[in-house]
């Protein structure tokens, strides 16, 4: 209840001169009496269709001014300038052709790209698509707009689908942010040459770049399931910040789990286990099993945190 | 927030509606159901295998045989029987490799009793529980053997026989085992098919291979071996597999862990195992009781081996060169010597990483075999000696060949050439393998294998050898060379060539990738430089694949040794063909090949006197490269996975369709209340916690009339207010606006402008701005918002441009008033419309509703202020603790019908004097208070009586049943408000 927050003075200070003009009243009166409704055979208002509510330009302007989407963008784009000027600091060879992917970061573009996406995979990526969804609607809780949006009324499906989407298309821009920007500075500062793997098969430009789109595509469907998780999370608390860091947290969990070898074949059924599988696809001949194990393992996670927070959504008391 | 809202809040976060419980239990039992489903289809093929029961049993027994031909002597053999669920069935023969004993193939007899197979598994003479001295599957001892076994199996009721006397009956084994197969498919007709796995066709070459020949190799097949005479002792594994017949743990017996294969998933810590426990090792762990071999090593050179075998390896390992009767011996012992008599099907498994047993020796099988009459199935897979054994699929594979052939059913494998290709290392440290298969073994039955031509180049070179011939190079190390593969830094560690002592010869860079299958040759030039040592010019070729960063693989570790006995003394060259190892390796494009010729290697029995060689290439005649084309198997596509995808997907589908059919039944009209903007009905809304904030209350609203909804705080006014607007569900009565009941996101909802329990606006954006995005998200046209008039009552003047962060409660309070009144709604319902508003602008409120609601349109206000209700409403309703206390139009309520209060200084006396006046009832006391229904008397004239009675009168009026009544309930229930 943000608007209990200023003092009694401050808000008179800013009251100065708010009042209703006497023939604004008029005019409304006006308006409203030289006006008749009209109703639709469901009982809605003319003009009122549920398909047409919250569509999703209009929900990707109100996200897309919002100053945290803005400042994810911003950092994922100012990241790899970081990462350049970490290895400017540092003391890289670029000429190094073996070793591991950051030995390898500065041998060319694509290695550079494969480097960010590697260091930005357990963490990053999970937190920007965890923020996306967790925060989708528990933040209209917390600022209490979601009771009226859905007095629209929006239908609660369509509000929980719409949201869905618009934080699916952020975070696969998001997503597609990293690689791109990684892929311009690399190109720059790099060169735009093969890309080369630790055991030091080398890849053509042109088939890294499609590696690299490929991964990222994967990257966008591993993560699918911390999309959901945090869309349950973010139907189920009123606390933005709860949504976001409990999916967080689970995907946290998750790979220390998975750091544990005595647990066997059981890995396979941790959410985060095949997050880096696209790496298979820096090779020069391509096994698609652990990404479709994963591709598997995020469809269904996201497809059961799905359901239950559409279940969750569509019975639950709005009460913020 | 001034006021405490508590109440609600605290009892509705886990609310559940109790009317819709039975729609609420089949819904739940819907989700359960589907997210079963769900997770039926995708578990199901994510899980790939579960632990079955094993459908067989076992019998072990011993069995007599006779120690020689002829011999009264007896051995004893320790065998296993596998027998299936269903019998008769066909039986396999299933012997163990050297240094191992029955126990080492249990998985694998297991594995096959289950595919319904009886299977016999045996301990080999001198190993494990068996008694008896290894004579290395000679055909009088260990081959005899398994014909006494296969006598066993004839007179057995549980296998199937052809004849009386021959039994329906399969051998395979691996190494040693494998062998075995051959000689007893060789020697016995009564075997109808074999899967002889990594095994040798010539333990002679095998043990002391010579890769160089005078002429070129013949044979169109893709990896003949040169198979030169007087070749050099493979010291290391010669030492290792002797150490396994003394009765010490070896690493030879077994081949570890399984082999890659298409579509593993590949952990790194087992890599690092290596081949180890599958051996000698095994009879310790398989039964505390057991005794430890009965037959103690005799002699103490020579183990439990026989007399010849140990003086046959005594003869070549002291000085790394064969007597006559040692390679007769071997010969002897090799299945070679049989593989002309081998007619049955015979499906051969050969290891790509072997340095023992290569690929050599299986095409010297297939050949062999081929020529005999026999159909000859080949499979190279990743593993081999070096390797690991055969993995699950290829065991399956090979389980499907002796179904085959020996029931019958199942598709008919056919005769194809399989081979793994591994590819480069993926980032995960598992190497990617997939399978190629060719319809047949090329140069068998009809062609040749394809070979490229690749020009080397590199300038006649001298080596040397030093003194002792040491350093020598390292090319791996035998049974260790997996874990060495495994690795990028190890594999650099373990191809080392000591300065000076090898000739290089470079290609260039592949243009694209070849796929180099088989052994390649390559003709040489050798001269002494200086004198002929004894025993002739003894050389180490190898062709290493150099990546474009100059790194150096070996292809399987593998290398050719050479000896040219007849080296020309006076320094004139000898030309040789050099057979390269067999090998499959993809060289990328952009890598090379590399042929080094050196001096010395730490595996073989280098001669130990110094050397000089001068070697170059023979101009004209290329490295020549085997190439077998094929079509990659797709087996390894992730069909499940896509399998178990598309279920998801579709489950989901399904539960969404579903979803939106049960939301299609829902909207229910009642005419005659079309113009009615709201009626409620035993609305009740009760939590588990027992709190009832809405309880039966029922009332009406016409059109045209500003409704207050009065009551303190807790009432369930705004619990009311919520369920009109669709955000929770009552859990009894209903809720019909203009005739349509009110639910979730009823499309009816769009008619009603609401404000309740604070403004909801998104902070980040400007008041206008919040306005306009509302707007839009109700997809309605642009001109029905009618902006300019609602953004003018709400009166904000430029500060509509600022952040709403920015505003006072009161700045929002009106935008959120004038967001409510966006598109003229027929039903505005505000909540506490004028809370933090200053005196001023409350009567401008009451102003702008009243004259909203003459426009034909109605507002319901809840306040729990009565002064506030008097002065906006027209009607209003009155609700304590969630009950409904009164009802009706203010005034009425307000002065109820012709009741007089009055307050004077004797109320008895007054009392008395109203009562005697006619008309005059129900008077009634309170405190310095009197009331009465004065019932058509004027309050004058009855003041007028009290004057007359002598009572003096302070005050006289209508009386305030409701102010009462609600003073009453706001001084109990009012504790939290301001």
């Amino acid at each position: 209840m943000s608007k209990a927050s200023k003092p009694a003075e401050e808000n008179a200070r800013l009251d100065h001169g708010v009042h209703t003009d006497p023939a604004a009243l008029d005019e409304l009166t006006d308006a409203a009496s030289s006006e008749t409704t009209e109703v639709g055979a469901d009982g809605a208002v003319a003009g009122y269709r549920a398909s047409r509510t919250l569509r999703l330009g209009v929900e990707l302007r109100r996200q897309l001014r919002r100053r945290r989407t803005q400042l994810v963008l911003g950092f994922v784009a100012l990241l790899p300038f970081i990462l350049v000027v970490a290895f400017e600091i540092g003391d890289a060879n670029p000429n190094n052709r073996s070793g591991g992917f950051i030995d390898l970061a500065t041998a060319s573009a694509p290695n550079f790209v494969v480097l960010a996406m590697f260091v930005s995979g357990s963490f990053l990526l999970p937190m920007i698509v965890a923020l996306y969804f967790g925060d989708t609607i528990a933040s209209e809780s917390s600022w209490s707009s979601l009771k009226y949006l859905l007095a629209i009324p929006v239908p609660r499906h369509r509000l929980l689908r719409q949201k869905a989407i618009t934080s699916a298309l952020l975070s696969a821009l998001t997503l597609a942010v990293l690689p791109v920007v990684s892929l311009l500075v690399g190109v720059l500062w790099y060169g735009a040459g093969d890309a080369i793997s630790p055991t030091g098969d080398s890849i053509s430009f042109g088939q890294s770049v499609v590696a690299i789109l490929l991964g990222t595509v994967y990257i966008m469907i591993q993560l699918a399931w911390v999309a959901g998780l945090g869309l349950l999370l973010s139907v189920s608390t009123e606390a933005p910040l709860g949504a976001v860091g409990g999916a967080v947290l689970v995907s946290i969990l998750s790979q220390i789990l998975d750091q544990i070898t005595a647990l066997g074949d059981l890995r396979d059924f941790l959410p985060t286990h095949f997050s880096f599988a696209w790496m298979d696809l820096i090779a020069t001949d391509i096994d698609w099993t652990e990404m479709a194990s994963g591709a598997l393992s995020a469809a269904l996670y996201a497809t059961i945190f799905g359901l239950l927070a559409a279940r969750r959504f569509a019975t639950k008391d709005i009460t913020s | 927030m001034p006021r405490g809202r508590s109440q609600q809040t605290h009892h509705n976060v886990n609310a559940v509606p109790r009317t819709l419980e039975l729609r609420g239990r089949r819904g739940r039992l819907l989700t359960i159901f589907l997210v079963a489903a769900v997770l039926a289809t995708g578990g199901a093929v994510w899980l790939t295998s579960g632990d079955e029961p094993a459908r067989f049993h076992t019998q072990d027994a011993t069995i007599d045989v006779a120690a020689a031909p002829g011999s009264p002597e007896r051995v004893q053999l320790d065998v296993t029987l596998y027998l299936p669920e269903r019998t008769p069935a066909p039986a396999v023969l299933l012997p163990h490799g050297f240094g191992g004993d029955k126990t080492s193939v249990s998985r694998d007899a297991g594995e096959l009793a289950e595919r319904g197979f009886v299977v016999l598994t045996y301990s080999a003479r001198g190993f494990g529980h068996s008694t008896g001295q290894i004579s290395l599957n000679d055909p009088d001892y260990e081959v005899a053997d398994a014909a006494r076994l296969v006598d066993h199996l004839a007179s057995l009721p549980e296998v199937l026989m052809d004849s009386d006397g021959d039994p329906r009956v399969a051998v395979t084994g691996a190494s040693y085992g494998g062998a075995l197969a051959l000689m007893l498919a060789g020697t016995d007709r009564r075997i109808d098919a074999i899967a002889p796995v990594i095994t040798y066709n010539d333990l002679a070459q095998a043990l002391l291979p010579n890769a160089a020949t005078r002429d070129d190799v013949q044979a169109g097949t893709p990896s003949p071996g040169a198979f030169g005479d007087d070749g050099v002792l493979k010291r290391a594994w010669a030492g290792t597999l002797f150490a396994a017949g003394l009765g010490v743990p070896s690493t030879s017996g077994g081949t570890g862990p399984d082999a890659v294969e298409p579509g593993d998933e590949v952990d790194n810590d087992d890599v690092g195992t290596g081949p180890a426990s599958a051996g000698a090792s095994a009879p310790a762990a398989s039964g505390g009781a057991r005794q430890p071999p009965v037959a103690a090593p005799q002699s103490g050179t020579c183990g439990r081996f026989t007399q010849a075998v140990c003086a046959a390896y005594t003869d070549v390992a002291t000085d790394g060169r064969a007597s006559d009767r040692t390679v007769e011996l071997l010969r002897r012992l090799s299945p070679a010597s049989v593989t002309g008599d081998i007619t049955v099907p015979t499906l051969l498994v050969q290891g790509e990483n072997d340095t023992l047993f290569g690929l050599d020796q299986a095409d010297a099988n297939a050949r062999q075999i081929t020529e005999a009459g026999g159909t000859v199935s080949t499979i190279w897979y990743t593993g081999g000696h070096d390797g690991g054994g055969p993995g699950p699929q290829l065991r399956g594979k090979i389980a499907d060949f002796l179904s085959f052939h020996l029931t019958g059913e199942g598709e008919d494998p056919g005769t194809p050439f399989t081979y793994d290709v591994q590819g480069a290392l993926r980032a995960n440290g598992a190497p990617s393998v997939r399978s190629v298969q060719a319809a047949a073994y090329p140069g068998l039955t009809s062609g040749t294998t394809e070979r490229r031509a690749i020009e080397l180049a590199g300038d006649e070179q001298t080596v040397v050898r030093p003194p002792g011939g040491t350093p020598a190079a390292v090319s791996g190390i035998p049974g260790l060379n997996r874990v060495v593969a495994g690795s990028s830094r190890l594999s650099g560690l373990f191809s080392v060539d000591p300065p000076g002592q090898s000739a290089v010869f470079a290609s260039r860079p592949a243009g694209s990738q070849l796929l180099l299958a088989g052994a390649s040759t390559v003709r040489l030039r050798v001269s002494a430089d200086g004198p002929v040592p004894d025993g002739g010019a003894v050389l180490f070729a190898k062709l290493y694949d150099v990546s474009p960063d100059g790194s150096r693989t070996l292809p399987g570790s593998a290398i050719a040794p050479i000896r040219i006995p007849d080296l020309p003394a006076d320094g004139s060259p000898a030309e040789i063909t050099v057979t390269l190892p067999g090998v499959v390796r993809p060289i990328e494009a952009g890598h090379s090949l590399q042929l080094v010729v050196g001096t010395t290697d730490q595996a073989y029995a280098t001669p130990t006197e110094p050397a000089a060689f001068n070697i170059s290439l023979v101009e004209g005649s290329p490295l020549s490269v085997p190439v077998v084309p094929g079509n990659t198997v797709t087996s390894g596509w992730p069909v499940g996975q896509l399998l178990g995808i598309a279920g998801t997907l579709l489950a989901a589908a399904l539960v969404a369709v579903v979803a939106a059919l049960r939301r299609k039944r829902s909207h229910r009209v009642d005419p005659e209340l079309a113009e009615t903007p709201m009626v409620i009905e035993g609305l009740t809304k009760s939590y588990p916690g027992g709190l009832t904030a809405v309880d039966d209350l029922s009332f009406r609203v016409e059109p045209g009339q500003v409704l207050g909804l009065l009551g303190p705080n807790g009432a369930g006014k705004t619990t009311t207010l919520r369920m009109l607007m669709g955000l929770i569900t009552p859990t009894k009565g209903e809720i019909r606006v203009f005739g349509y009941r009110v639910t979730p996101g009823a499309p009816v909802l769009s008619r009603i402008g609401s404000f309740v329990e604070g403004s909801g606006f998104l902070p980040h954006l400007s008041g206008e701005a919040n306005l306009r995005l509302y707007w839009q998200a109700t997809g309605r046209p642009e001109e029905k918002a009618h902006f300019s008039e609602a953004l003018e009552i709400a009166g904000l003047g430029d500060a509509v441009h600022r952040r709403v962060r920015t505003y006072s409660q009161g700045m929002r309070q009106r935008l959120a008033i004038a967001q409510a009144m966006l598109g003229l709604p027929e039903l505005l319902v505000l909540d506490e419309p004028t809370n933090g508003l200053d005196p001023p602008q409350i009567h401008q409120m009451r102003e702008v509703l009243r004259r909203y609601a003459a426009t034909g349109r109605t507002v319901v206000v809840s306040s729990h202020l009565l002064a506030e209700v008097e002065q906006t409403c027209t009607h209003v309703v009155v609700m304590h603790r969630g009950r409904l206390v009164a009802s009706g139009e203010v005034h009425e309520i307000v002065a109820a019908g012709g009741e007089a209060t009055f307050r004077v200084d004797n109320p008895e006396a007054a009392a008395e004097a109203l009562r005697a006046v006619g008309g005059v009832s129900g008077v009634d006391i309170e405190g310095t208070l009197v009331h009465a229904d004065l019932d058509g008397l004027a309050r004058s004239e009855a003041v007028a009586a009290l004057v007359r009675a002598g009572v003096s009168v302070e005050q006289a009026g209508p009386r305030r049943r409701l102010e009462d009544a609600f003073l009453q309930l706001v001084g109990e229930g009012g504790e939290g408000s301001s």
